[in-house]
C-alpha cells in the first residue's frame, strides 16, 4: 500500500532522515518505535509531503506521491493525526470533525460522523464542547475521529500516548485495534510507548538517529534483547538509543 | 497584600523620564510664525507640566490598580467558557439592532444630522464585517485594507463617468474588480504570516494609493474626481428637475426635498451592510467559512486534513475585498468627490482598530465598536482637539479592561437541541 524508498528528508540543511526503506501492507498495524530525535516524526510529515523528500520516493497504492502538496496527500486516503493532537480549540468538537470530512464525500457526513461517535461514544457527548475545553484523552480521540472523518485506507498516528494516563493509553490503543480490525483501515503507529506499541502493531520499525537498524513482527521485537535494554526495561533507556544494534 | 510604595515610585519616575524625553520635541519647542519669519520659543515650563502630570497619574493608577488589577486579571482568566452553548441574548441583541436601524429615521430624533452620520457610522461597520472575514476568520492580519476600499470607489467614479453606467451596474463591477485585487494581493502573501503579512499588505495600502495619487491622465491625481453620478431610487434620479425624465418626488407626488436622498442612502448603505453580515454569518456555517476559521487556528492541520490552503486564503482575501469595493461604491456615490487624501493608511487603522476592539470574528461586537471609534468621535466633534486624545485613552481603557475585544468569545456555527436528537438526525440522513 506504502512503500517509502532510498528517503531522505530534513529540515533546510539539517538532514534527519538518511535512506529510509519501508513498506506497508494494506490491513496492516505497523509500529515505528524510536528515541526523541530518531526522526520518527519526521518521516510522517515527509509522507505527508512537508518537509519535503530531498530523495527517494514515497509511493501510495502504486502512485507517486513524493512531491504531492500535503491537502491533495489527505484527499488521496492518507490522514494524519499529528504530534501534539493539534485540534482546533476554539471550534466545537462537532466543527472539528466537520473539518475532518473535508478531504472526504461530503454526502457521507452524517454515516461518518455516527461511525466516529461510536468508536468514540465521549466524543457524542462533548459536540457542543470547544476543543480546547476537552482533556488530554478526549482531545487524542478527538484528533483520531477527524482523522477518521475523511474516510482515510492509512491512518497515520504521531505519539497518540503522549501525556496521557496510563489508563487511557490502554483505552486509545484498544480503539486503533477496534479501527483496524472493523473498518480495514491501515495503521502506521509511531511511538515511544514501546511496550504498548509492539503489543499492538503486526510489524514494527525500529529507528535510530534517522536511519532504520531493527525491523520484524512485533512479538519479535518484544523479545529482542536489544530492543529490551534501549525501549522497556523501565523505561529508563529510552532517552538514550544503543549505539548502533546488530540488524 | 501591601503594596510596594518603592516599586510603584521609581516605576513612575521611569513612565516620567519617558513622558520628558518625547514633551522636549513634542511640546518644549514652538514655531510661530512673525512678521520676521520663523522665531522659535522654548516652553519648558510645559515639559515640566507633562511630566508631572504622568508621574502623578502613573503613581495613582498604580496604587488603584492593586485593587482593581486584581479583579480584572480573575476576569481575564475566563477564556473559554466551559460549556459552548450558544447565548440566546447575542441574536435577540442582532434583531433589536437592526430594528433600530430600521427605524431610525422614522424616530422624531432624526434630522439630516444624525442621519449622516449614521451613514458614515453603517459604512464603517460594512468595513468592519467585510475585513472581518479577512482578519477576524481566516486570521489574516490585513494593514491594507482601505486599497481595496479605494478600487472600489475609483472603480465606481471612473466606469460611471467613462461609460455612463448607473450605480446598480457598477455596484458588482466594483466587487468584481476588487475581488481580483485582494486575488492580486493575495497570491504575494500566500506564505507569509504575523508581522511579515502585516507589512507586505501596508505596503500594498500604499501603492494603491501612490498610484492612484500619480496616474494623473486616469485618476486625476491629487484634484481627485468631481461629479460622481448619485444613485438613482431605481431609476428615478432623486434630484430637483432632470430635464426629459420623472424624478423621484414627482413620480410619488411629493414635494421635493433633499432629505430624501440622505434617507435613501441611509437605507441603501443598511441594505448593503446587513448583506455582508448576512453573507459572513451564512459562509461560516458552510464548508468553506469552517475552512478560514480552522487556517486561523492550525494551519498544519488544515493541511494534513485535506484544506488546500491557497484556495481558502486566495477566497478569503478576494471575499473581504468585494464587500471592501461595494463600500466604496456607495462612499463614491454618496460624496460625489473622491480623492486618494479619502484612502490613506489611517482608515486601514481605523478599520482593523474596529474589528480587533469588537472582538475577533465577533459580528455584534463590530457594531460595538465601530459607534465607540466612528460614531463617538463623529458626535463629540465639539471637543476638537481633544478628540483624539479621548480616543486614545478610550482604547487603553478597552484593551486594559477586555485584551480581547469587547465581545471575544465565538458562537458555535451550528446548534443542537439535544445530544440524542442529533444522533437520531444523523441517523435519519442515512439511506
Amino acid at each position: 500500500m506504502l512503500s517509502i524508498t532510498g528517503l531522505y528528508s530534513g529540515y533546510g540543511h539539517i538532514e534527519a532522515l538518511h535512506g529510509i526503506d519501508m513498506e506497508l501492507a494494506a490491513g496492516e498495524i505497523v509500529a515505528l518505535i524510536g528515541a526523541n530525535g530518531a526522526g520518527k516524526t519526521t518521516l510522517l510529515m515527509t509522507i505527508c509531503g512537508k518537509p519535503r523528500a530531498s530523495q527517494g520516493s514515497i509511493r501510495f497504492d502504486g502512485e507517486d506521491i513524493t512531491d504531492w502538496p500535503s491537502f491533495r496527500i489527505a484527499r488521496r486516503g492518507i490522514a494524519h493525526a499529528p504530534e501534539g493532537r493539534r485540534i482546533f480549540p476554539r471550534m466545537s468538537v462537532r466543527e472539528n470533525l466537520q473539518m475532518g470530512a473535508v478531504a472526504g464525500n461530503q454526502q457521507h457526513f452524517a454515516s461518518d460522523l455516527e461511525r466516529v461517535l461510536s468508536l468514540f461514544p465521549r466524543l457524542g457527548e462533548r459536540l457542543q464542547q470547544r476543543g480546547g475545553t476537552l482533556s488530554g484523552g478526549e482531545q487524542q480521540m478527538l484528533a483520531i475521529g477527524r482523522a477518521l472523518m475523511g474516510r482515510p485506507r492509512l491512518l497515520l498516528l504521531d505519539e497518540p500516548s503522549l501525556g496521557l494516563a496510563p489508563l487511557v493509553v490502554r483505552q486509545i490503543f484498544e480503539i486503533i485495534a477496534d479501527i483496524n480490525r472493523s473498518h480495514g483501515v491501515t495503521v502506521f503507529l509511531v511511538e515511544q510507548n514501546a511496550f504498548h506499541a509492539l503489543r499492538l502493531a503486526q510489524r514494527a520499525y525500529v529507528m535510530v538517529n534517522g536511519r532504520i537498524t531493527l525491523q520484524g513482527s512485533g512479538s519479535q521485537l518484544l523479545a529482542d534483547p536489544a530492543v529490551r535494554a534501549a525501549y522497556l526495561e523501565g523505561g529508563h533507556g529510552v532517552a538514550t538509543p544503543p549505539a548502533e544494534p546488530a540488524p | 497584600m501591601r503594596p510596594n510604595l518603592r516599586g510603584m515610585v521609581k516605576d513612575s519616575l521611569a513612565a516620567a523620564i519617558v513622558a520628558a524625553l518625547l514633551a522636549v520635541p513634542l511640546l518644549g519647542f514652538h514655531l510661530s510664525g512673525s512678521a520676521q519669519g520663523l522665531t522659535l520659543d522654548y516652553r519648558f515650563g510645559w515639559v515640566a507640566i507633562a511630566s508631572l502630570a504622568v508621574f502623578c497619574g502613573r503613581l495613582a493608577l498604580s496604587l488603584a490598580g492593586t485593587a482593581v488589577g486584581r479583579s480584572l486579571r480573575r476576569r481575564r482568566q475566563v477564556v473559554l467558557p466551559l460549556s459552548g452553548r450558544p447565548s440566546r441574548i447575542r441574536p435577540a441583541v442582532g434583531w433589536a439592532l437592526v430594528a433600530v436601524a430600521l427605524l431610525l429615521p422614522w424616530t422624531p430624533l432624526a434630522d439630516r444630522n444624525l442621519i449622516d452620520k449614521a451613514t458614515l457610522l453603517l459604512i464603517y461597520i460594512m468595513l468592519g464585517w467585510g475585513l472581518n472575514i479577512v482578519v477576524g476568520l481566516a486570521g489574516l492580519l490585513d494593514l491594507g485594507y482601505v486599497a481595496f476600499y479605494a478600487v472600489g470607489a475609483y472603480c465606481y467614479a471612473l466606469v460611471s463617468q467613462q461609460f455612463g453606467l448607473s450605480f446598480w451596474l457598477c455596484l458588482p463591477l466594483a466587487g468584481a474588480l476588487s475581488a481580483s485585487f485582494g486575488v492580486l494581493l493575495g497570491f504575494p502573501v500566500l506564505r507569509l504570516r504575523g508581522d511579515y503579512l502585516a507589512i507586505v499588505t501596508l505596503g500594498f495600502g500604499e501603492i494603491v494609493r501612490v498610484v492612484l495619487l500619480n496616474w494623473q491622465d486616469v485618476t486625476n491625481g491629487p484634484i481627485g474626481i468631481s461629479g460622481i453620478a448619485r444613485p438613482t431610487f431605481f431609476g428615478l434620479p432623486l434630484l430637483a428637475s432632470v430635464p426629459g425624465r420623472t424624478t423621484f418626488h414627482e413620480f410619488f407626488g411629493l414635494p421635493f426635498s433633499t432629505d430624501h436622498r440622505i434617507y435613501f442612502l441611509y437605507y441603501l448603505i443598511l441594505a448593503l451592510a446587513l448583506a455582508t453580515n448576512l453573507f459572513t454569518l451564512r459562509i461560516r456555517r458552510l464548508p468553506i467559512g469552517r475552512a478560514w476559521e480552522a487556517l486561523r487556528e492550525d494551519e498544519t492541520a488544515c493541511r494534513s486534513l485535506g484544506i488546500d490552503p491557497t484556495k481558502t486564503k486566495l477566497s478569503a482575501f478576494a471575499l473581504g475585498a468585494m464587500f471592501a469595493g461595494f463600500a466604496g461604491s456607495f462612499f463614491a456615490t454618496r460624496q460625489g468627490f473622491i480623492s486618494p487624501e479619502s484612502f490613506t493608511f489611517i482608515e486601514s487603522a481605523i478599520i482593523l482598530a474596529i474589528v480587533v476592539l469588537g472582538g475577533m470574528g465577533s459580528q455584534i461586537g463590530i457594531v460595538l465598536a465601530a459607534v465607540l471609534l466612528v460614531g463617538l468621535p463623529e458626535w463629540f466633534r465639539d471637543l476638537q482637539q481633544y478628540r483624539m486624545l479621548a480616543f486614545g485613552g478610550a482604547m487603553v481603557v478597552i484593551m486594559l479592561w477586555r485584551p480581547r475585544g469587547l465581545l471575544a468569545s465565538r458562537e458555535p456555527t451550528v446548534r443542537l437541541a439535544e445530544r440524542p436528537a442529533t444522533l437520531d438526525a444523523a441517523g435519519e440522513v442515512l439511506p
